[in-house]
């Protein structure tokens, strides 16, 4: 992560809704007219164009995680936000694979590159998550990689000689699917969402979202909020992380449209005389990316053309702070300062 | 015996016709008023479309005062089972449709004893059965035996989960299992065609008995042949429910209205509906008389065996009734050597002289 200038905006309007006074997260600065009187053009809002040009070079991670029962479009979907083939599918499977006993964490990397600027896009897949006949805690394993993720991040910051820039393996987003059943989360859902939305971003979505009509949609959606809002449950953009008045409302807007119903498909059809992604069936073309079918264009912009920064900031400021002030009070205030075996194994055995 | 007597049956119209093939419209006036009963049970996790199939199924609303509990209550919640009856008329022939709905099924974290409460319920079916069966008084026997169950399988896996699998294999000796794919608007073609030959692959790998339908006789016409080969080829149906009319194509027809469509629920090329409305109609006999002839005689014999096998735990238990008998016996000889002793000295008393008898006892 590169480290930007200090902020210097006031926020004292702000900071009744921020318990605590936390790190400034790290962006470029706005265009700010300043009062000073300026004598004459200086060149400091050059800035940006340097800071834009050293990620271009430097590139950026970024690792979703998406995590849902089997079948509910997982791969297909994150093949669709990212436009190319960054998961692999499980209906491509040549059928030797059987679901997993117990909960896997599979990370595959990619490089995309776009505009000159290049990703390091980590794909983490979680199959047999909600898929035994038994579920009980299945969203362990997915937790503990995730601190696991955090630790390694720990250490390496910790450590003496550090390395220029730390491999950042940590999640930054969580994509979580809920079947559409029409009717209200499952308890697995929400035991799911209570236990990681502490620790992760999560971004709900509903997937295979051509199952509802518009009034099922709609109802489904109000339901689910409501019981997520019943449980304490917060998602991704998280209300209590809002900077300003202006986030608030872009937010707010994003969290009543939420969560995004979605419909991922990687192949193409001709529909008016453009081709389009989307699924074919008798009674009609799905166009994955027109609004009046599916919200994935929302959840795509969203993801990735707003929110992409702010996803990392959150997981870097937010929950791994949380995560590190934990670990170092548990250590009475001192770094971790041994090498800890069980931190530098991964969870896949 | 003159030969007078036997030319009055003859019916004058063909020669040596005796009249018996009048038989079955007799047992047809009789069936039709006595009615039929039907019990179909349905089975499958929450939100798969299942009452809303069976409401279109039936053309009725069996569940008018519904209330779909949210996550928290569902955590709490065990399998319930809940019947509902309604009588169907339709031309003079009347039905008794039992539907057993099952919610909760599949919907805790942990599934694993989920199950315990279907099998119990059919069980009891059988039990009840049986003792009518065996009892002094056989007229009106009322028949809620589960003739068949509807297993609903989500189209959003990639086949059969684990725990449809473990259902299955607990109940295809005890009911008619027809495996359904609900919510089929959400499979193009494509998928449908691979999500069903999947399920068959599982079944046949995982041995899981489920219905068969009988092929058609050799003296059946042929439409009716070609009509169940095409049922047959079908399985499992992958249906859609709807009661609501929705205008298409200048007709109002039950469907689904979508903003790239309309799903027809009786247009065969959208999905098996009706196929499944057609199996379920034409071969409820034949359901009925497999639960009768296959699984109520397995449940039967297994019953009996198990009652035989309930006397024998008895005769083991006499040794530790014997023991307890004579213990008993101790005390009582023990009691009774008491009161001669009192009654000695109660003598002893009164005679002052008289001679001690020990009694033996």
């Amino acid at each position: 992560m590169s480290k930007g200038l200090p902020e210097t905006r006031t926020d004292a309007a702000m900071s009744e809704l921020v318990p605590e006074p936390r790190p400034k997260p790290v962006v470029p600065m706005k265009p700010v007219s300043i009062n000073a009187n300026l004598l004459g053009y200086i060149g400091i809002d050059t800035i940006i164009e340097q800071m834009r040009k050293k990620t271009m070079k430097t590139g950026f991670d970024f690792n979703i995680m998406v995590v849902g029962q089997s079948g509910l479009g997982k791969s297909t979907l994150v093949n669709t936000l990212f436009k190319s083939q960054v998961s692999r599918k499980s209906s491509s499977w040549n059928r030797e694979e059987k679901i997993p006993k117990t909960v896997e964490i599979k990370a595959v990397g990619h490089v995309i590159e776009e505009g000159g600027v290049k990703m390091k896009l980590t794909v983490i897949d979680t199959p047999g998550f909600g898929d035994q006949i038994n579920n009980e805690n299945c969203w362990e394993p997915i937790e503990k990689y995730i601190n696991e993720q955090y630790e390694k991040f720990l250490k390496e910051e910790v450590n003496i000689a550090r390395k220029k820039r730390i491999p950042d393996t940590r999640v930054h987003c969580c994509l979580y699917f809920i079947s559409p059943t029409g009717h209200s989360l499952r308890p697995l859902d929400l035991e799911f969402m209570k236990h990681l939305s502490k620790v992760v971003n999560i971004i709900p979505v509903i997937a295979k979202a051509d199952t509802m009509t518009l009034e099922e949609k709609s109802e489904f959606k109000q339901r689910v909020r409501k019981e997520l809002e019943v449980h304490g449950i917060e998602f991704y953009p998280q209300k209590e992380f809002d900077e300003d008045l202006e986030d608030k409302t872009e937010n707010d807007k994003i969290r009543e449209s939420m969560p995004f119903a979605v419909v991922g498909s990687d192949k193409e059809y001709q529909v008016n005389g453009k081709r389009v992604l989307g699924r074919k069936t008798p009674w009609g073309i799905i166009e994955v990316e027109n609004l009046h079918h599916c919200e994935f264009a929302l959840l795509r912009d969203f993801v990735i053309r707003t929110h992409l920064q702010d996803l990392k900031e959150v997981t870097h400021n937010i929950h791994y702070e949380t995560y590190r002030a934990k670990r170092l009070n548990d250590n009475g205030g001192l770094p971790p300062v041994s090498v800890d075996t069980e931190g530098s194994h991964d969870s896949n055995p | 015996m003159s030969k007078q007597q036997p030319t009055q049956f003859i019916n004058p119209e063909t020669p040596g016709y005796v009249g018996f093939a009048n038989l079955p419209n007799q047992v047809h006036r009789k069936s039709v008023k006595k009615g039929f009963e039907f019990t179909l049970m349905v089975v499958g996790e929450s939100g798969l479309g299942k009452s809303t199939l069976i409401n279109s199924l039936f053309l009725t609303d069996l569940y008018p005062e519904r209330i779909i509990p949210g996550a928290a209550e569902k955590i709490e919640r065990t399998v319930q089972i809940e019947a509902s009856t309604v009588e169907i008329e339709e031309r003079g022939v009347k039905l008794r449709l039992t539907v057993v709905d099952t919610p909760g099924y599949g919907d805790a974290i942990n599934c694993r004893d989920c199950f315990k409460t279907i099998i119990s319920y059919i069980d009891e079916q059988f039990e009840r059965y049986l003792h009518d069966e065996s009892g002094l008084n056989r007229r009106h026997i009322v028949d809620n035996r589960v003739h068949c169950c509807f297993y609903f399988i989500s189209p959003f896996g990639h086949g059969l989960k684990p725990l449809d699998v473990a259902f299955m294999k607990a109940i295809h000796n005890k009911v008619n299992i027809v495996p359904v794919i609900a919510k089929a608007d959400t499979l193009t073609l494509k998928e449908r065609e691979r999500l069903k030959k999947r399920i068959l692959d599982e079944i046949e790998e995982h041995n899981i008995k489920i219905y068969h339908l009988p092929d058609a006789e050799s003296d059946e016409d042929e439409d009716f042949k070609e009509q169940t080969r095409l049922l047959k080829a079908s399985i499992p149906f992958s249906v859609v429910g709807s009661n609501q009319l929705i205008e298409a194509k200048g007709k109002k027809v039950r469907g689904r209205l979508y903003p790239w469509g309309v799903v027809e629920v009786e247009n065969p090329e959208h999905n098996d509906f009706l196929k499944l409305r057609t199996m379920l109609i034409t071969h409820m006999q034949d359901l009925q008389e497999v639960t009768q002839d296959l699984h109520y005689e397995n449940f039967r014999s297994e019953r009996l065996k198990r009652g035989g096998r309930k006397v024998e735990n008895e005769d083991m238990n006499k040794d530790q009734i014997l023991l307890e008998k004579e213990a008993e016996l101790r005390r009582m000889q023990e009691m009774i050597a008491r009161m001669q002793a009192q009654m000695q000295l109660q003598m002893q008393g009164g005679d002052g002289d008289g001679s001690v008898h020990g009694h033996h006892v």
